[in-house]
């Protein structure tokens, strides 16, 4: 049995820049606070779906199983079931591809899918060499013993580290995924001021999208405790330029590098949700779905190479469906890092490549640069991990229908070496 | 949100022991030889202390006398808690001979309690007050379930404790704090009463039996009485902490008006060294208080908060509230509905008062001091919705925009086939008439008035106001809303100014005329709080705000047949320079350092107080008269939990009649040849 599944509605918060101090909201904070606009402006009652699917990486120690506890803040029912994926960048998709297969399985009818992050929570951590002291002097019994064990104390041992310096890091390679973003920017070809320059196009046509209101259905305000109501995302440079992105330094490889904070993806908190629904549902509840979800991929490859996992997910949707590059209208690539999304996009026109990688006689093309991110992306308005999935896919479902176009993939690199793809067409 | 699991198995389950089902206030149980006393009264939701209680456990203790078990558990079987207090009703009925035999019939029954040979153990769930709290105290043991509470509220009777408490708290904790929780009728709260010592264990209700069986089989310890308790055992040390409270309390309740209190620290000043002596004192000063006018018209407020209480029955089949208009009203509506539940969107074209919002109500949720997880819970219910959303999905659309009849018009047109099928539109207007608005409602039947007072979180009253066409099943809906909010709904017709304001206006204005003549307004307010009022006119017109002040002044006198004082000045030039009073921390006073507190500067005029007060009186006649409220009662009421009128007056109606009906009217006729038109009496007093 495979049934038709559709994305009916989404909505997400505001991606908040991380600010040097734990932001107003923790992840299930940031699922609530778009999960409540987005259920109160649907027509059935939010006790109508069958689960909850939430992307998150890092998790909170007060919100074990973030999905469960946003499920309930939300009401939807004691009864929901909710259930927390991780996958590193794709968790906010692997969501939805997760409701999209069991809806068109037919165990499913409706499901919440989504996906938060709130890096500005990211923990401060103990070196394991502080924690083995710590664990030693517990159990050192007299005073002689303790003493000893005091003679072993470094100072580093109080200097702790950012959890997620350390997230960042392939556990395999060691090396940070700002790196394996200079790996692709030196297999590639790309310089520095390509990638600037793509920096600087990501925060021109958020910018734009901002001021044209083509967010308005998809962006809720947020607001915090203490009064402040966010309403954009607040990492957009709308005067980016040239001048500016040239002069921060190299932030992972000194002093040669190419990648910078300029022009990577920016460190934020977000979350986004999207309602899938199979026919029956639509139709029961009277809905209109914004797309339908055609088909999806999840691809491995080598973890010093993640970036161009896009590639690899979203090649073998293409041969599946029989199509070609044209008849893809709209690309939602995640920018991980602008060297990266160029990468992907060399990497599709070296006719090398695509022979001996992806298996296709010759290459698969050049994306032209105004079916990719159109709006923005993860540069300009940040990348909360686990939510980046999920809001590619929204913004792909919002686009194709604001410019009446038929079909669109987004995918996104995943640190540790995968890649994950979703195709959509308008509904 | 409770499921369909816990639906089954009930939220609580009370250990009852030995104890199965029966008769009578009091069930009794043994095992393990520990005997169970539970008290249920039927027919009620909540146990109160009355006779047959009184006389139940009296059988009892006959036979435990007789017989001593290990040991004595008394609980109560109701949900709700422990015990309310003494019937109130009872009260009514006991003259103040009686009252003193009937006094001394129950401290026999708790002194019999007391000395029983076997450990006493009281397990207290919810709240243990008043009559409750005293059986509490005679028990050796005291074990609270998490969220118990103990309180002696009689003072907001008039009264104070009258069954041993006045002697046995001050015994069981330091008496400082004995003394506060008597005097103010606050309540301690779990983990305060265990702080304090009222409690000796807390725990969960499934571990009660085993706390009872550790108990009684000497497996727990306790503290002693610390030196503070002793030390007052020096007649100085009472004396001067004596003089020390009573300063404090002539300043929440001055003697003249509320003399419980003052008899309080009396009998304990005197007495506080001898148990028996103190409680012979008790009942006597107790009766006594009993007969006092000022105990009869604060048991009739306790009244006519029931009767208000009453008329809030019924279910509002409102799940969803939508407020438009982030405004200080629209604000703290929402707050206060989310609060107690409800799920509550609130609607403004502009983010920053919606921001504004939040975080106000955020500080509610602390002034009602709930919890880091009730608190998360009730903003989670708290939506601010800028696109309107919430107005499809409501069942009750609360407009609380500022008071044009223009834009409010708009507004409605804007609702007009986005609300739900059955949905309420209900307008907070405080000045506009109703049948002027109803046109431009999308259904004038299901359109009312919805009138709440400011502060929302303190002030309890909810005027509930129909035009001629609002359908009954709606003002009915409304006032169980007002119920489930924990407000007190009072049913009014759409009558300028409706009932709360048609009263107040006069009061507030004729205060500003008095400024105009050359009075200080803290004499004037001074005036007025002598009289009984929690603050005079001209803060209170503060508080409420000047410009709603002047926007009710004005449409009272377009509208009304009765002149009203001539509008002040003053007034129109502060709320044209924008100090509206508190909101903006500037008004008639300075509000930047908190609450004023006026103190009269020279002579108080000699017909002040009642060029103040009569005119409020005969506003209020007008409206009986006229019909605006059901009754005199559900006008006193109102005014009292609107306005804060004078509590221990009983009312304006009630204080009225106890000054002579007759009299009033003549001494307004007498102000009106002085002062003007404004003062004539109503035709209405000839009937009061």
């Amino acid at each position: 049995m495979s049934r038709p599944v559709y994305l009916v509605d989404g909505a997400r918060t505001p991606f908040l820049k991380a600010r040097g101090t734990p932001g107003p909201f923790t992840p299930v904070d940031l699922a609530v606070q778009c999960g409540r606009p987005l259920l109160a402006r649907q027509p059935f009652d939010r006790r109508a779906f069958d689960l909850v699917i939430l992307g998150c990486v890092n998790v909170i120690q007060d919100e074990m199983n973030p999905a469960r506890v946003a499920a309930l803040r939300l009401g939807l029912g004691a009864e929901m079931v909710a259930f927390t994926v991780q996958i590193n960048c794709g968790s906010g998709m692997q969501s939805i591809d997760t409701a999209y297969r069991y809806i068109r399985d037919g165990s499913h009818e409706m499901i919440l899918a989504g996906g938060a992050e709130a890096l500005s929570h990211a923990p401060l951590v103990l070196r394991q060499s502080a924690v083995e002291w710590f664990g030693g002097m517990a159990q050192a019994k007299g005073i002689a013993a303790q003493a000893k064990m005091l003679t072993d104390l470094r100072p580093e041992f109080f200097k702790p580290v950012v959890g997620l310096e350390r997230g960042l890091t392939d556990p395999i390679t060691h090396l940070n995924m700002g790196q394996t973003a200079e790996v692709l920017a030196h297999r590639f070809g790309i310089d520095r001021q390509t990638a600037d320059a793509y920096a600087m196009q990501s925060h021109h046509r958020l910018a734009r999208a901002q001021s044209e209101g083509w967010l308005d259905s998809e962006v809720m305000p947020a607001f915090a405790d203490d009064g402040t109501a966010y309403d954009h995302d607040d990492g957009v440079r709308p005067d980016s330029d040239m001048a500016g992105l040239a002069k921060p330094k190299p932030a992972f490889e000194r002093p040669y590098g190419k990648v910078t904070a300029g022009n990577a993806s920016q460190i934020t908190d977000g979350a986004s949700w999207v309602i899938v629904a199979s026919e029956a549902a639509v139709e029961k509840h009277g809905l209109t779905p914004l797309a339908r979800i055609v088909d999806s991929e999840w691809a491995a490859l080598d973890p010093s190479v993640m970036g161009l996992g896009p590639v690899l997910a979203s090649t073998p949707i293409a041969q599946r469906q029989g199509l070609s590059l044209s008849d893809i209208d709209l690309w939602e690539l995640n920018e991980a890092f602008a060297a990266q999304v160029l990468s992907c996009v060399e990497a599709w026109a070296d006719e090398a490549f695509c022979r001996d990688v992806l298996g296709l006689e010759t290459a698969f093309g050049r994306i032209d640069a105004e079916r990719l991110n159109i709006d923005g992306g993860a540069i300009s308005l940040g990348h909360p991990v686990g939510a980046s999935g999920n809001r590619i896919v929204l913004h792909l479902a919002n686009a194709l229908k604001r410019l009446g176009k038929t079909r669109g993939i987004a995918t996104e690199c995943i640190g540790g070496g995968l890649g994950g793809a979703m195709m959509l067409e308008v509904a | 949100m409770t499921g369909p699991v816990l639906q089954h198995l009930g939220t609580t389950k009370l250990e009852l022991g030995p104890v199965g089902p029966g008769d009578g206030p009091w069930r009794r149980g043994e095992a393990d030889g520990i005997v169970w006393l539970v008290l249920e009264r039927a027919d009620a939701a909540v146990n109160t202390v009355d006779r047959s209680v009184m006389t139940g456990l009296a059988a009892e203790l006959d036979t435990l006398e007789r017989t001593p078990p290990r040991g004595v558990v008394i609980r109560s079987a109701k949900l709700a808690g422990f015990a309310a207090g003494a019937d109130i009703t009872d009260f009514e009925a006991m003259s103040a001979e009686g009252a003193a035999d009937l006094l001394r019939q129950g401290h026999d029954v708790l002194d019999r309690l007391a000395s029983l040979k076997c450990p006493t153990l009281c397990v207290v769930h919810g709240a243990a007050l008043g009559a409750g709290f005293e059986i509490a105290l005679a028990c050796d043991w005291r074990i609270a379930v998490d969220g118990a509470s103990f309180g002696f509220p009689e003072v907001q009777l008039g009264l104070h404790p009258g069954l041993g408490g006045t002697f046995r708290l001050p015994a069981l904790i330091d008496p400082t704090e004995a003394m506060t929780l008597m005097l103010t009728g606050k309540t301690a709260h779990t983990a305060k009463a265990k702080a304090l010592g009222i409690v000796d264990v807390v725990t969960e209700e499934r571990h009660i039996r085993a706390a009872v069986d550790a108990i009684v089989a000497g497996d727990v310890e306790r503290g002693q009485p610390g030196l503070k308790a002793r030390a007052f055992g020096l007649d100085a040390a009472r004396s001067l902490a004596a003089r020390q409270m009573r300063s404090e309390t002539e300043k929440k309740a001055p003697k003249q008006h509320y003399p419980a209190p003052h008899a309080l620290i009396d009998l304990w000043e005197k007495h506080g060294d001898d148990p028996k002596a103190l409680q012979k004192a008790e009942i006597d000063s107790f009766a006594a208080l009993l007969d006092t006018d000022t105990s009869r018209n604060l048991r009739r407020v306790f009244f006519l908060r029931q009767g208000l209480k009453d008329g809030a029955r019924g279910d509002d089949a409102i799940a969803h509230v939508h407020v438009i208009g982030g405004g200080a009203m629209g604000a703290e509506i929402a707050a206060w509905a989310a609060i107690k539940g409800k799920s509550v969107t609130l609607g403004d074209v502009q983010l920053d008062p919606l921001g504004r919002a939040i975080k106000q109500a955020r500080e509610t949720c602390k002034g009602q001091h709930l919890s880091a997880i009730e608190t998360r819970d009730a903003l989670d219910r708290l939506m601010p919705d800028p696109k309107g959303y919430g107005i499809a999905r409501a069942d009750l659309v609360i407009e609380a925009v500022p008071e044009s009849a223009e834009l409010k018009a708009k507004i409605y047109a804007d609702l007009a086939g986005r609300m739900k099928a059955g949905a309420i539109l209900a307008s907070n207007t405080s000045s506009l008439r109703l049948s002027d608005l109803q046109a431009s409602a999308p259904d004038a039947t299901r359109f009312a008035g919805l009138h709440f007072f400011n502060p929302v979180s303190k002030m309890q009253l909810v005027e509930v106001v129909r035009h001629d066409g609002t359908d009954p099943a709606v003002v009915q809906r409304l006032a169980a809303f007002c119920g489930a909010l924990d407000r007190l709904p009072v049913q009014v017709t759409d009558y300028p100014g409706f009932l709360v304001n048609r009263a107040l206006t006069p009061y507030l204005m004729e205060s500003m005329v008095l400024m105009d003549e050359g009075v200080a307004k803290e004499t004037i307010d001074a005036a007025a709080m002598e009289f009984g009022m929690p603050m005079g006119p001209v803060a209170l017109s503060d508080q409420v705000g000047l410009d709603i002040c002047l926007h009710v002044a004005e449409s009272l006198k377009e509208t009304l047949d009765k002149p009203m004082p001539e509008i002040s000045r003053r007034l129109r030039d502060k709320v044209e320079a924008g100090n509206l009073g508190k909101k903006t921390g500037q008004g008639f006073y300075d509000w930047s350092k908190g609450t004023p507190r006026p103190q009269a500067a020279g002579e108080t005029p000699e017909d002040l107080i009642n060029r103040l007060i009569l005119p409020m009186l005969d506003a209020c006649v007008e409206c009986l008269r006229k019909g605006v409220a059901r009754d005199a009662d559900d006008v006193d009421g109102a005014m009292i939990f609107a306005t804060g009128f004078a509590p221990f007056r009983g009312g304006p109606l009630h204080y009225a009649r106890a000054r002579g009906v007759g009299d009033v009217a003549q001494r307004l006729t007498d102000l009106a040849d002085r002062y003007g038109a404004r003062f004539a009496p109503d035709p209405g007093w000839k009937d009061l």
